[in-house]
């Protein structure tokens, strides 16, 4: 704390040159990005436990860190609305330090998916504890869809190419695309499958965003490939070779341990993509873009994401909860990211929202009074479920709305 | 032949080079390109946001 305050002095005093203050500023949270990569050792690490307790609930050990632990962590560790001062954004984000944190996520992810796959295969043990291994496998699944999102947003091919390494994992490849070229175009609209609306419950929004999102990602692809004058099945096309990844790789583990991985990697792919989806589902709910004079939609604002300062959750999913930058600089590294002040902020963070997001009636009392607070009142700047219009606006549309 | 820059993120759509990832072979005229086309790296703004770059030094 006390360096982010010498630093922003440096900053605000000007006095020093860019070159000085890149060696004076620390960042407080170098180190702590190391602490991501728990997630992919997660598998090793419920072994770990059960061989050295004995206790094969230990196989369980992914989603009780994620659900249990993270949640806890997050209300015990608190908040941290620091930033790292304007001047070392730049240098900041062409420390390849912070680079090598993402990359080292992904021999990680699929040691763990072989190590749980040879599990699987010589069914040693048991089927409860296979299904554990098969939750805390999910976890990995499903955060390596963040890992793939921070990986995917970057100009350099490299990064392109890792982004969908990670994601053929959880079979979820189309996400390269539509996140990209579809939800970051579209979002906080109806037209956007994956920004929730208020009134739809999770349960509501996860058919929609999948389904909606493959939509979108296959017809976005099919128009580039026009464009490109090449077919929509052909070899060029980025979400047919994003899942041919995948089907290389469950034959490949299939071939290797045995069909009887099939199902488990099935289910770890499902979860996975749901444990995505959820994040989805907090990150926009309700918030809505107007429409300009001119028909198109206002630009994306800082106050058209749900933000967190939580410490704990921000460290394992890369800044993601700083949200609203995201949306503004999408390509901006993660250790760059900032707190924005005009951001609405969540009453904790994204692993505590995504325990009230599973249970409709608290996410409803937690979060729908606060889009309400948002829009001062003024339900009908909401981004409202049209199933759920006529209850919401009896809920919460005064008489002044009620006539318009 | 034009260059046009992303204000948002300093994506340049050079008319020389073009892109030809996103359908346009090198030398495609930016009034050719789609209104409705966003920018292919960060998708925060459309073709009609993107700005000249001639003679502007930057």
């Amino acid at each position: 704390m006390a360096s982010m305050g010498q630093a922003a002095g440096l900053a605000a005093g000007g006095a020093h040159s860019a070159a000085e203050q890149q060696v004076d500023w620390r960042d407080p949270k170098r180190y702590a990005w190391l602490l991501g990569l728990i997630v992919p050792l997660l598998p090793f690490m419920a072994w770990g436990l059960v061989q050295a307790s004995g206790v094969a609930a230990f196989w369980f050990f992914g989603p009780v860190l994620v659900f249990g632990l993270f949640p806890l962590l997050d209300v015990i560790r608190g908040l941290d609305s620091t930033n790292p001062p304007d001047s070392v954004i730049k240098w900041l984000e062409g420390d390849r330090y912070y680079r090598w944190c993402t990359y080292v996520f992904l021999p990680l992810q699929y040691a763990g998916l072989v190590f749980a796959c040879w599990k699987w295969g010589s069914a040693s043990l048991g089927i409860v504890a296979e299904i554990g291994l098969a939750l805390t496998v999910s976890m990995v699944s499903g955060i390596a869809i963040n890992t793939a999102h921070e990986l995917g947003h970057k100009r350099a091919k490299l990064e392109r190419l890792l982004s969908k390494v990670a994601l053929a994992q959880s079979g979820y490849g189309h996400f390269y695309i539509e996140h990209n070229r579809g939800h970051h175009v579209r979002v906080a609209t109806p037209e956007d499958p994956a920004s929730a609306r208020l009134g739809e419950s999770f349960w509501a929004f996860l058919p929609r965003t999948v389904i909606g999102s493959l939509r979108s990602s296959w017809h976005l692809e099919a128009v580039r490939l026009r464009r490109c004058g090449k077919r929509t099945i052909s070899i060029h096309n980025d979400i047919l070779q994003a899942w041919a990844m995948t089907a290389i790789l469950y034959a490949a583990l299939a071939v290797a341990f045995g069909p009887i991985v099939l199902p488990f990697l099935l289910m770890q792919a499902a979860i996975g993509a749901s444990l995505l989806e959820v994040v989805n589902y907090l990150e926009h709910y309700g918030l809505l873009r107007q429409r300009r004079d001119d028909g198109r939609y206002e630009r994306t604002r800082p106050e058209h994401s749900w933000n967190s300062n939580n410490v704990a959750s921000n460290v394992l999913l890369y800044h993601l909860q700083r949200h609203s930058d995201h949306h503004a600089n999408p390509t901006r590294r993660y250790q760059a990211l900032r707190h924005m002040d005009e951001a609405p902020q969540l009453p904790t963070g994204y692993a505590g929202m995504i325990l009230l997001a599973i249970i409709p009636p608290v996410w409803r009392r937690v979060m729908d009074h606060r889009v309400l607070e948002h829009y001062q009142g003024q339900v009908t700047r909401a981004n409202i479920s049209p199933r759920a219009r006529r209850r919401v606006l009896a809920r919460y549309g005064s008489a002044g709305q009620a006539a318009a | 032949m034009s260059r046009f820059l992303c204000p948002s993120c300093g994506y340049v759509y050079d008319e020389e080079r073009g892109d030809a990832h996103e359908g346009f072979p090198a030398g495609t005229p930016f009034a050719e390109i789609p209104d409705d086309w966003a920018c292919p790296d960060c998708g925060v703004r459309d073709k009609v946001d993107f700005e000249p770059e001639d003679g502007q030094g930057r």
